[in-house]
């Protein structure tokens, strides 16, 4: 058996520093949005010329009066992403489009173009904001539903560590934020719930059964009762994430980057943040037969 | 839980092998009606633009207000009350009466059988809103009048959008209100998303009108640039004809000039106005007025009785015919502005394919090796259950044709990775039942019922995330909450069918085994 317990004091400490220096991240740096929250242009081109460079084609880009243009590859040296903010002038795709054909002669290919306007992209954060807010409302009705007060504290503070902490981590790393973001941290939501539930659901099983194992001990072995499944599901999740990541093309890539971080941390908040408030609060045999009673 | 009577066990194969057979509907051309369902593949999968339309309104609320003037001056005429100074500023009109009249027009705007002020009959709420002040009025629409207006900007505009896509002959478009002001709509497989664009972006509101010099005429005269920007001419307000006159309108070669024109053809009303104007207008320039700009105003030679007549203007060929598909569709009420496009070309569709499917075998792949690793048979067991899944899956989603979407092949990968769950949890359950428990059968049966709660859990909160998901996403985004969803039932339909099945046919075997899982 691994001494889990040994380290929750530890653990706890790293956790609230993490979620400290995670909002003031987000506080003082901010998130990266995508043109999907903050409105503007986005075109992605593939030139037949390998000649053309990032350098070239931000030259010819900067003379547009574009405001501030943005040129990066994009997952290999002839794809291009090209971004830039709300611009009044409705034909601007087409303008760029022939500018660069006659700078470069036809030598790009768009691939994409995404266009969101100021009233729509306040409109998208707006519905995202509110998603996830819904999804942790919702999640609280259940948990505290299917289970005492104190574990539905304990899975609401583990969840929201997994959120704040990966927003964190995309605002340290300048990730972009965009839509497939929100869907990203809706599943983590999901999937640190799930994680969070199956030990709980141990945990009072095993606080019916003895009623001499003080809590600290106890979820100790409930952790470790179920540790080989946390691990099993954490592995084939990831090893599928993994596989988003590394072969579904660079439009996932973000998304499953903030899915395998949201595994990562969920896993371990699960274990040391989720059982931790049960210790704290001193839960006890009394707990849940009182609540079986009722 | 152990127990599976045979019907159950037919009834069981016979489901699982209807869905296998609709996921493989998707590689096979079936004769059949019923069987012969495809998945839909997404804007960004099978490349296409996606583009939401805003009306804006604003003109409109004005043109109508210019227009209820006259309709408020004459109304009020013929009950012998004068009203003046009609100012119209910030979507609001006012204007001043003498101080006995004051009660009358507010009675008449009050009143529930208006005509001047309608709709109080079927809405409970005038069309219009009047507040006085020292005989100062001010009359702006109401909130249901806003309303109305709204929605009937918004229906001929769909009409309008509509014909024009229809006329540009792409394959399938999808055309949609949203809201009461706008419109969205689909193209999938679009070769040129510019063009239509364009072709959306425009009012096309024509209209013919005299070229003049007497700016004081009872009408009065604007001054328009020409479209291609190298002239400006004094053009009187007096429409003598305008786009709703014209019945058809095609693009055609001009032999004489060898030049690329717009040929029309009017109604009857038209003709009569065409003909009239030009017997009386000869030598005078009539404009060609295209929202606001001059295409040409050529000098009126002879009169034309017959009707039909042509628009030059230095067109090229698809210029000319994209005008005279925009004449044919007729005007929209409003403008309409893009204010968000995606648009995917076909081969980042394909590539995007391509990615997922890749992604989804290398993922699949990987878990089902490892599963082998972890559980050996029970891992051959679960696999079974895996792949059935993933059939049963795609098959659910070719019954219902929906729509797969990137996002959505991800969320299918994702519940490849999470299905195994249920399957370690019950395993991981039963082996933990043997360590006090002998009876291989006894073992399995308390591993299946005590797993139970943690599996419904564990599932129901994906599930709750999934459904926010698809009510408050869009595109894409709700592919993959939809896959992430169905994934669930599904997965559930396997671990406690189908593995379940597997397992208890493998057990009531090797009864006597020890060490069997």
């Amino acid at each position: 058996m691994i001494a889990f317990n040994k380290y929750y004091n530890k653990f706890n400490i790293l956790s609230v520093s993490l979620v400290i220096v995670s909002l003031l991240l987000l506080t003082f740096k901010g998130l990266n949005f995508g043109i999907d929250f903050k409105g503007g242009t986005l075109i992605e081109l593939r030139s037949t010329d390998s000649k053309i460079n990032v350098s070239s084609l931000r030259d010819n880009l900067s003379q547009m009066n574009l405001g501030d243009v943005s040129v990066k590859n994009f997952g290999n040296e002839t794809d291009f992403l090209i971004k830039f903010e709300n611009n009044e002038n409705k034909n601007v795709i087409e303008e760029i489009n022939n500018n660069l054909d006659k700078s470069f002669g036809n030598s790009f290919n768009f691939r994409r173009v995404e266009n969101v306007g100021p009233k729509v992209s306040a409109e998208l954060l707006r519905s995202g904001v509110i998603a996830i807010s819904v999804a942790l409302f919702l999640m609280l009705i259940y948990i505290w539903i299917r289970f005492e007060w104190q574990f539905s504290l304990g899975a609401i503070v583990a969840l929201f560590h997994d959120v704040i902490v990966t927003l964190g981590l995309f605002s340290l790393l300048g990730l972009e934020i965009n839509l497939s973001i929100i869907a990203a941290v809706l599943t983590i939501v999901g999937y640190s719930m799930n994680d969070t539930v199956v030990i709980f659901d141990r945990v009072r099983e095993n606080l019916r059964k003895y009623s001499d194992i003080k809590i600290f001990e106890l979820t100790n072995i409930s952790i470790n009762e179920t540790l080989s499944r946390t691990l099993i599901t954490s592995v084939t999740t990831l090893l599928a994430l993994l596989s988003i990541f590394f072969f579904g093309g660079e439009v996932l890539k973000g998304f499953s980057l903030a899915m395998i971080f949201g595994v990562i941390f969920g896993t371990y908040s699960s274990i040391y943040i989720a059982n931790t408030v049960l210790v704290r609060l001193n839960v006890s045999q009394k707990t849940v037969l009182r609540e079986d009673k009722n | 839980m152990l127990y599976f009577s045979k019907l159950r066990i037919i009834f069981i194969t016979l489901i699982s092998l209807l869905f296998i057979i609709f996921a493989l509907s998707n590689l096979f051309n079936f004769d059949n009606k019923i069987l012969n369902k495809k998945i839909n593949l997404g804007l960004d999968l099978q490349g296409g633009s996606y583009l939401l339309l805003e009306i804006d309104n604003d003109p409109v609320i004005e043109q109508k207000l210019q227009n209820l003037t006259v309709t408020i001056r004459n109304f009020f005429k013929e009950k012998n009350v004068r009203i003046t100074n009609f100012k119209l500023s910030n979507q609001t009109l006012s204007f001043t009466s003498d101080k006995n009249s004051k009660q009358t027009i507010l009675d008449e705007f009050a009143s529930e059988e208006s005509e001047l002020n309608p709709y109080y009959q079927r809405f409970k709420s005038h069309q219009l809103d009047i507040v006085e002040e020292n005989n100062f009025f001010k009359v702006s629409f109401s909130k249901q009048g806003i309303i109305n207006l709204k929605t009937s900007s918004q229906d001929q505009a769909l009409e309008i959008v509509r014909r024009r896509i229809d006329e540009i002959g792409t394959n399938e478009p999808n055309i949609l209100k949203r809201g009461n002001d706008r419109i969205l709509v689909e193209l999938p497989g679009l070769d040129d998303p510019m063009r239509i664009k364009s072709l959306l972006g425009k009012t096309a509101n024509l209209t013919f009108r005299f070229v003049t010099n007497d700016t004081e005429g009872s009408f009065g005269a604007e001054k328009l640039e020409f479209e291609d920007g190298t002239e400006e001419a004094m053009v009187s307000k007096r429409i003598i004809l305008s786009g709703e006159n014209l019945l058809d309108a095609q693009p055609r070669m001009d032999t004489e000039n060898n030049e690329t024109v717009v040929t029309f053809s009017l109604d009857r009303v038209g003709a009569k106005r065409f003909g009239k104007a030009t017997s009386t207008g000869i030598g005078k320039r009539l404009a060609i007025v295209l929202d606001g700009k001059v295409i040409s105003a050529p000098v009126i030679r002879d009169t034309i009785a017959t009707g039909s007549g042509q628009i030059s203007g230095g067109f090229t060929f698809q210029s000319a015919t994209d005008l005279a598909l925009l004449l044919r569709s007729g005007a929209l009420p409003a403008p309409l502005n893009i204010i968000e496009e995606r648009t995917v070309g076909p081969d980042l569709g394909q590539d995007s394919i391509n990615a997922g499917m890749i992604a989804l075998l290398i993922g699949f792949i990987l878990v089902i090796l490892y599963i082998f690793v972890k559980y050996k048979i029970f891992g051959i067991i679960t696999n079974i259950a895996l792949i059935l899944n993933l059939f049963i899956l795609v098959g659910v989603l070719t019954i219902f044709e929906a729509t797969l979407t990137l996002p959505g092949i991800a969320g299918i990968i994702l519940t490849v990775g999470m299905a195994v769950d249920a399957n370690v949890l019950i395993f991981e359950r039963i082996k933990e039942e043997l360590k006090s428990e002998k009876n291989n059968l006894i073992a399995f049966d308390s591993g299946y019922t005590k797993s139970r709660t943690a599996i419904l859990d564990a599932n129901i909160t994906t599930l709750l995330a999934a459904i926010i998901l698809f009510f408050m996403g869009s595109g894409p985004i709700k592919g993959f909450s939809l896959t992430l969803g169905i994934g669930i039932f599904t997965t559930l339909f396997t671990v406690y069918f189908i593995a379940r099945l597997l397992t208890v046919l493998y057990v009531s075997k090797n009864k006597e085994k020890e060490g069997l899982i």
